[in-house]
C-alpha cells in the first residue's frame, strides 16, 4: 500500500524550476533575433537609399554616386559557379565513396576524422595554401580559377560530411531490397541511395556555396584588394568579389561610401538569402517525394 | 489430420486454408542444404544444417530467437555475402547448381530467388517504379506495364492500386506496402520466394491477407518463410523446419517435416516442447 507521508512532492517548487527554464530559453531566443534585427536594421536604414540600378549596374568608382557593383557580382557568379562545379562532383564522389564503398578501418577512420578538422581550419588559411598552390606553383596567376579551386578546397569538408550524414541516414533495408532483387552495388546506389539521399546532399551542397559566398579572406590572399572595372571572360581572368567590395567601400574615409557600402550588403543578403531560401524549397519537394 | 495427441496441447489451428498436400506427394527438391555452417568473423551462427526444400511448397522455419533461421534463409540468395565477415561453408544447391560456386554470380542468382523482409520496405517512389525496379535492372525485355499489373494481381494488390500507379508508395498502408514488397519481389519471375517474418510487423487484417496470399503463390513458385507466430507456420506451410540454439549460441535444425506432423506429432521433444509453449 502506497503511503502518502512518503513522498513530499515540492510541486510548487518544481513548477517555478519550470517557469525559470522556461524564461532562460526565450530570452535565449529574444537575444539572438534581437542582435540579427538590430544590425539588419542599421544596414537597412544606411544602406536603402544607396540602393539603386547604378549599385548593381555600374563598375567602381571614385565617385559614390556612380560606383557600382558590376565587377563584384559577376566575381561572385563566376566564382561560385566554378566552386560548384568543383566542389559538387568531388565532395559527393567523395562521400558516396567513404560510406557505401570503403572498407570500415583504420584508414579510412583517419580519413573521417580528418575530413572532419578540415572542416575547422580558419579559412585565410586556405587562401594561402591556395595562393602558393595554385597561383604561384601551378601559374594560375591571380585568377578566379585558383580563387574557385581554394574555395573548393574550403567547403568540400561541408559538402563531404552533409552528403556522408545524408547517405548514412538511408535506411539500409532500401539496399537489401535492391540487393534482393539482382541490383548490383552501382544500381543500388544510383538508383536507390542517391535519390533518397538527394535532399540532404542538396542542402550541404548550398550551405557550402552560401559559406563561399560570404568569404572573405581567403579571395584576399588570392586575388587582393583590386580596382577592377571589367568582368572576366574566361577562368583565368582577375577577379573581385562582393565582400571584398563591401571591404574596400567601408575602408574609404567618406561618409558615402560607407553608405554605399550597406547597400552592397543588402544586395549581398539577397542573394545569400535567395540561396537559403532555395535549399528549403529543395529540400521540401524531395522530401515530400520520399515522406516515411 | 491435425487429431492432438494426448498431453499436447497444439495451437488450435483454424482451417482457413485447405492444405492439400498429404505426406505421399512427391515433389522435387528446389534447394538441398548439406551440412551448411555460417561464420560471422570466428562465431558460429549456424552449424551443420541439412535440408531439402520442396518445389512449389510453403516451408516454415520456425524457432526462438537467435537461433539462426534467418540466417538460414539468407544463405538462399547470398544476402550474408554482403556482411563483412560472413563465411558459408558446406553445400547449397539450387536446383542442382552449387549457389557457392566461384562460377555464380551474386547479383544474377538474387533475381532467381525472391526476398521479402520483416518491415514493408517499398522504395520511395512511386508504386509502379517499386514494381519495375526488379525488371529495370535484370534487363527485362519484355512489355513494363504488363509485367507490373502481372506482379501486382498475382500480390492481390492491382485493384487496390491501378488508379495511383503514380503514387509514391510510401502513402500505402503497412499491409499494402508489404503486398506492393511482394509483387516488387515477384517481377524478375523468381523459383524461389524467401519471406522472413513477412507478417510481424502488420495487424492481424492485414496479417491474414499475407497468409491467403502465400497460400495462393505457392502453386507456382516454392516458398519458404520465417516466422515467430506458431499458429501462422501452422496455417500457411506445408514443411516446417524446427531450429534451436546450442549453449554456444549456434543455431542447428533439430526437425523438418511435415507440418501437420510436427504440430501433432513431433520427434523430438524439444519441438514438442517449443510449440506446446513448454520452452525453457
Amino acid at each position: 500500500m502506497r503511503s502518502p507521508s512518503s513522498f513530499n512532492h515540492h510541486l510548487g517548487r518544481r513548477k517555478i524550476l519550470g517557469s525559470i527554464a522556461l524564461v532562460m530559453f526565450m530570452s535565449s531566443v529574444v537575444v539572438g533575433i534581437l542582435g540579427l534585427v538590430v544590425l539588419l536594421a542599421q544596414i537597412l536604414f544606411q544602406g536603402l537609399e544607396w540602393l539603386s540600378p547604378e549599385l548593381i549596374f555600374n563598375f567602381p568608382s571614385r565617385h559614390p554616386e556612380q560606383a557600382g557593383l558590376k565587377a563584384a557580382i559577376f566575381g561572385t557568379v563566376w566564382l561560385m559557379g566554378l566552386t560548384a562545379a568543383f566542389t559538387v562532383p568531388v565532395g559527393v564522389g567523395a562521400a558516396i565513396y567513404l560510406e557505401e564503398y570503403a572498407s570500415e578501418n583504420w584508414l579510412t577512420r583517419l580519413i573521417e576524422v580528418n575530413i572532419a578538422n578540415l572542416a575547422g581550419v580558419p579559412s585565410i588559411v586556405y587562401g594561402l595554401l591556395g595562393l602558393a598552390l595554385f597561383v604561384q606553383w601551378l601559374s594560375m596567376g591571380r585568377s578566379v580559377l585558383a580563387g574557385a579551386l581554394t574555395m573548393s578546397l574550403l567547403v568540400l569538408p561541408i559538402v563531404i560530411l552533409a552528403s556522408r550524414e545524408a547517405i548514412k541516414a538511408v535506411p539500409e533495408t532500401y539496399r537489401q531490397a535492391a540487393f534482393a532483387l539482382g541490383a548490383t552495388k552501382w544500381e543500388v546506389v544510383r538508383s536507390v541511395v542517391l535519390p533518397s539521399a538527394s535532399p540532404g546532399v542538396l542542402t550541404g551542397i548550398i550551405l557550402a556555396m552560401s559559406r563561399a559566398i560570404g568569404e572573405t579572406a581567403p579571395v584576399i590572399a588570392i586575388s587582393a584588394l583590386v580596382y577592377l572595372t571589367f568582368i572576366p571572360q574566361n577562368p583565368l581572368d582577375r577577379f573581385t568579389v562582393l565582400p571584398i567590395q563591401i571591404f574596400n567601400w567601408i575602408a574609404r574615409p567618406q561618409e558615402d561610401f560607407r553608405g554605399l557600402a550597406a547597400g552592397g550588403i543588402i544586395v549581398l543578403l539577397i542573394i545569400l538569402l535567395s540561396m537559403n531560401a532555395l535549399a528549403v524549397f529543395l529540400r521540401n519537394r524531395y522530401q515530400k517525394q520520399s515522406v516515411e | 489430420m491435425t487429431e492432438t495427441r494426448e498431453g499436447l496441447d497444439a495451437p488450435t489451428v483454424p482451417k482457413l486454408f485447405v492444405n492439400e498436400h498429404t505426406a505421399s506427394d512427391e515433389s522435387n527438391t528446389v534447394i538441398d542444404v548439406n551440412k551448411l555452417d555460417v561464420h560471422y568473423g570466428t562465431f558460429c551462427a549456424v552449424r551443420g544444417v541439412s535440408m531439402k526444400i520442396k518445389e512449389n511448397r510453403v516451408t516454415a522455419f520456425i524457432g526462438p530467437s537467435g537461433c539462426g533461421k534467418s540466417t538460414v534463409l539468407r544463405c538462399f540468395n547470398r544476402m550474408n555475402d554482403l556482411i563483412p565477415g560472413a563465411r558459408v561453408t558446406g553445400e547449397i544447391n539450387f536446383f542442382g547448381q552449387d549457389l557457392y560456386a566461384a562460377e555464380v554470380d551474386p547479383t544474377e542468382m538474387r533475381s532467381r530467388v525472391g526476398m521479402v523482409f520483416q518491415k514493408p520496405n517499398p522504395f520511395p517512389k512511386s508504386i509502379y517504379d517499386n514494381v519495375a525496379f526488379g525488371l529495370k535492372v535484370n534487363g527485362y525485355t519484355g512489355n513494363y506495364p504488363d509485367a507490373v499489373e502481372r506482379s501486382l494481381k498475382r500480390a492481390a494488390l492491382w485493384g487496390e492500386v491501378k488508379d495511383r500507379l503514380k503514387e509514391n508508395a510510401l502513402q500505402l498502408s503497412g499491409g499494402q506496402q508489404q503486398r506492393l514488397c511482394i509483387a516488387r519481389a515477384l517481377a524478375p519471375e523468381p523459383e524461389v520466394l524467401l519471406m522472413d517474418e513477412p507478417a510481424s510487423a502488420l495487424d492481424p487484417i492485414s496479417t491474414l491477407a499475407i497468409e491467403q496470399l502465400i497460400n495462393d503463390l505457392c502453386k507456382d513458385v516454392s516458398i519458404i518463410i520465417v516466422t515467430h507466430n506458431m499458429q501462422q507456420a501452422a496455417r500457411v506451410s506445408h514443411e516446417t523446419a524446427f531450429f534451436m540454439v546450442n549453449d554456444d549460441r549456434a543455431g542447428y535444425l533439430v526437425e523438418f517435416d511435415d507440418t501437420s506432423k510436427i504440430f501433432t506429432n513431433p520427434n523430438d521433444e524439444r519441438t514438442e516442447a517449443y510449440i506446446t509453449g513448454r520452452f525453457s
